[in-house]
């Protein structure tokens, strides 16, 4: 194997056993962390069978995710569809930008566990209040990304759009949008790491079935390896999640 | 009335709390299918003169009229060729002439709009290139699709910001020539406003010349004519005895300028001696015309 080969391959699978070795060090010192072998014992009925539903809790770890991954879809879609406009608007207008950005400043950095019961209060019922919190939590990196992009347009565009006399509706559609995709799905793509972290938590405080549920309820039954199991799965869901965003980042390059 | 008539014409902006006067009293008339050149040192407002004429700004003292009507915005009749090119880079070439289409001509069909869109980048020689985007396209070749862009609005003022500035002196050349086939084809009285710092440039295609003083504040100087017959070429430019008595007047006008304006600024004598900015082209191959 070439010294590159060894770079892109042997590198990252050292990094992994070293972790693994890590964790085994760490059970054999702490009575009730289970090691990465019980945990494989343990819980592997859930892998080789990702689809299966024995009962509420009880399935597959695949058709867990599913769950989580269709809660999170819903409330990041939720939260682009008022963060993107809100974004655009907030770059276009000094105005807009003056008076909500410190509101803005304000609610960002409020946890998803402080939405939650304000959602449960408001909503009354779980599943609309995980969204809430989903959708109110991710929206931020889109409307500052949206913000900042729609600022950064050069002024030669906006020149173009005053000397071919475009309504405002074509210099929103031909320049504005394009100019602005870039930022944009970068802050998609922030959204969607941050939809998928609320998703845990919430699912945890609701108990709703999903990898969080079924993390926060294992940990309830004292089955510990299936909690590694939760975090594994979370883990590589959140890394496939975000390089699928990546892909469709580079693909839809407009500059 | 002229047809572009600028009168007493201001500019200031606001710099560190302090008013920077960059354009003063600037007067001038344009008659209907002149074209008409403002040479002019870098930085000394030659563009912001341009933007307020074209309407992109707004000036602080006096007035544009256009057949008679004060100009407040952009005019529909007007297009603008910017220096560096301005193309929407996700936009392919025809993709770019075609907004430019579609926003003159909002009843025509989207068919029509694009075969007239194709008809002029053919005519800038770009018929290979239509669904290239300016990213995959040389300088040249993108001052081009910006011209076709202002030439398929079917313009009938055009203004022109150095519209060769960034291009190599090769292409400068054939562009040119472009540029002056296309006014004179097209069929009816286009009035050129073109900013350039070649005096060269505004021989080989304008009526009058304007040299502007060296800013802040700028103003205009006395325009003069160029009354050599057309089509100029520029190897005729440099045996004609008229091109070298207008060119070496502009380039002497200039030149006193800028004497001028370091006097004002410095009263002491500069060690620099006075070095001239203005770009004097001459092409390899021609001879050096005796004086």
């Amino acid at each position: 194997m070439t010294a590159r080969g060894l770079g892109y391959f042997l590198l990252p699978i050292t990094g992994v056993l070293l972790v693994a070795a890590l964790w085994t060090a760490a059970s054999v010192q702490v009575k009730d962390l289970p090691s990465p072998v019980r945990t494989w014992e343990e819980s592997k009925l859930y892998v080789l069978e990702p689809f299966a539903k024995r009962g509420e809790m009880d399935q597959g770890i695949i058709r867990l995710a599913s769950y989580s991954l269709m809660r999170v879809a819903r409330g990041f879609l939720l939260g682009a569809a008022i963060a993107t406009p809100l974004g655009l608007l907030l770059g276009l207008s000094q105005a807009l930008n003056r008076m909500f950005d410190p509101v803005i400043q304000i609610l960002r950095p409020i946890s998803p566990l402080a939405w939650l019961p304000l959602g449960l209060v408001i909503f009354q019922r779980s599943e609309p209040a995980a969204l809430f919190a989903i959708a109110v939590c991710s929206m931020w990196p889109t409307v500052i990304n949206g913000a900042a992009g729609v600022k950064a347009i050069p002024q030669d565009y906006w020149n173009v759009a005053k000397v071919l006399r475009l309504s405002p509706v074509t210099t929103f559609v031909k320049i504005v949008i394009p100019s602005t995709l870039p930022y944009l799905f970068t802050g998609y793509r922030l959204s969607l790491g941050i939809a998928w972290l609320v998703i845990v938590a919430s699912e945890m405080l609701t108990g709703t079935p999903g990898v969080g549920g079924f993390l926060w309820q294992e940990y309830n039954s004292l089955i510990y390896s299936h909690i590694l199991l939760a975090i594994l799965a979370i883990g590589l869901v959140g890394f496939a999640l975000d390089r699928l965003m990546g892909l469709a980042e580079s693909k839809l390059r407009t500059i | 009335m002229a047809y572009i008539e600028i009168q007493g014409l201001g500019k200031s902006f606001r710099v560190k709390k302090t008013d920077r006067h960059v354009l003063q009293d600037v007067n001038l008339s344009v008659e209907r299918g002149e074209f008409i050149s403002v040479v002019g040192f870098m930085g000394c407002g030659k563009s912001t003169f341009l933007n307020l004429v074209a309407g992109l700004q707004s000036p602080d003292a006096g007035r544009v009229t256009i057949d008679g009507d004060v100009v407040r915005g952009v005019r529909k009749e007007a297009a603008y060729v910017f220096q560096n090119y301005s193309l929407l880079p996700w936009l392919s070439a025809i993709g770019n002439v075609q907004l430019a289409v579609a926003a003159a001509f909002p009843s025509w069909s989207r068919e029509k709009q694009l075969a007239h869109s194709k008809q002029y980048l053919e005519l800038v020689g770009l018929g290979s290139a239509l669904h290239r985007r300016p990213g995959q396209l040389s300088g040249g070749m993108r001052q081009r699709v910006a011209i076709a862009r202002a030439f398929a609005s079917e313009p009938e003022i055009l203004f022109l910001d150095e519209p060769f500035g960034a291009l190599d002196a090769l292409t400068r050349g054939n562009l040119q020539q472009e540029l002056a086939q296309l006014c004179s084809a097209a069929g009816r009285p286009v009035t050129t406003i073109m900013i350039t710092n070649s005096v060269e440039e505004a021989l080989l295609l304008s009526d009058r010349i304007v040299p502007m003083t060296s800013g802040p504040p700028a103003t205009m100087g006395p325009a003069v004519s160029v009354t050599l017959p057309r089509p100029r070429t520029v190897a005729q430019l440099q045996h004609d005895d008229e091109a070298l008595r207008v060119k070496t007047h502009v380039i002497e006008c200039l030149t006193e300028y800028v004497k001028h304006a370091r006097e004002r600024r410095s009263p002491r004598p500069s060690v620099q001696t006075a070095t001239v900015p203005v770009v004097v082209t001459r092409p390899s191959s021609g001879a050096v015309p005796a004086k």
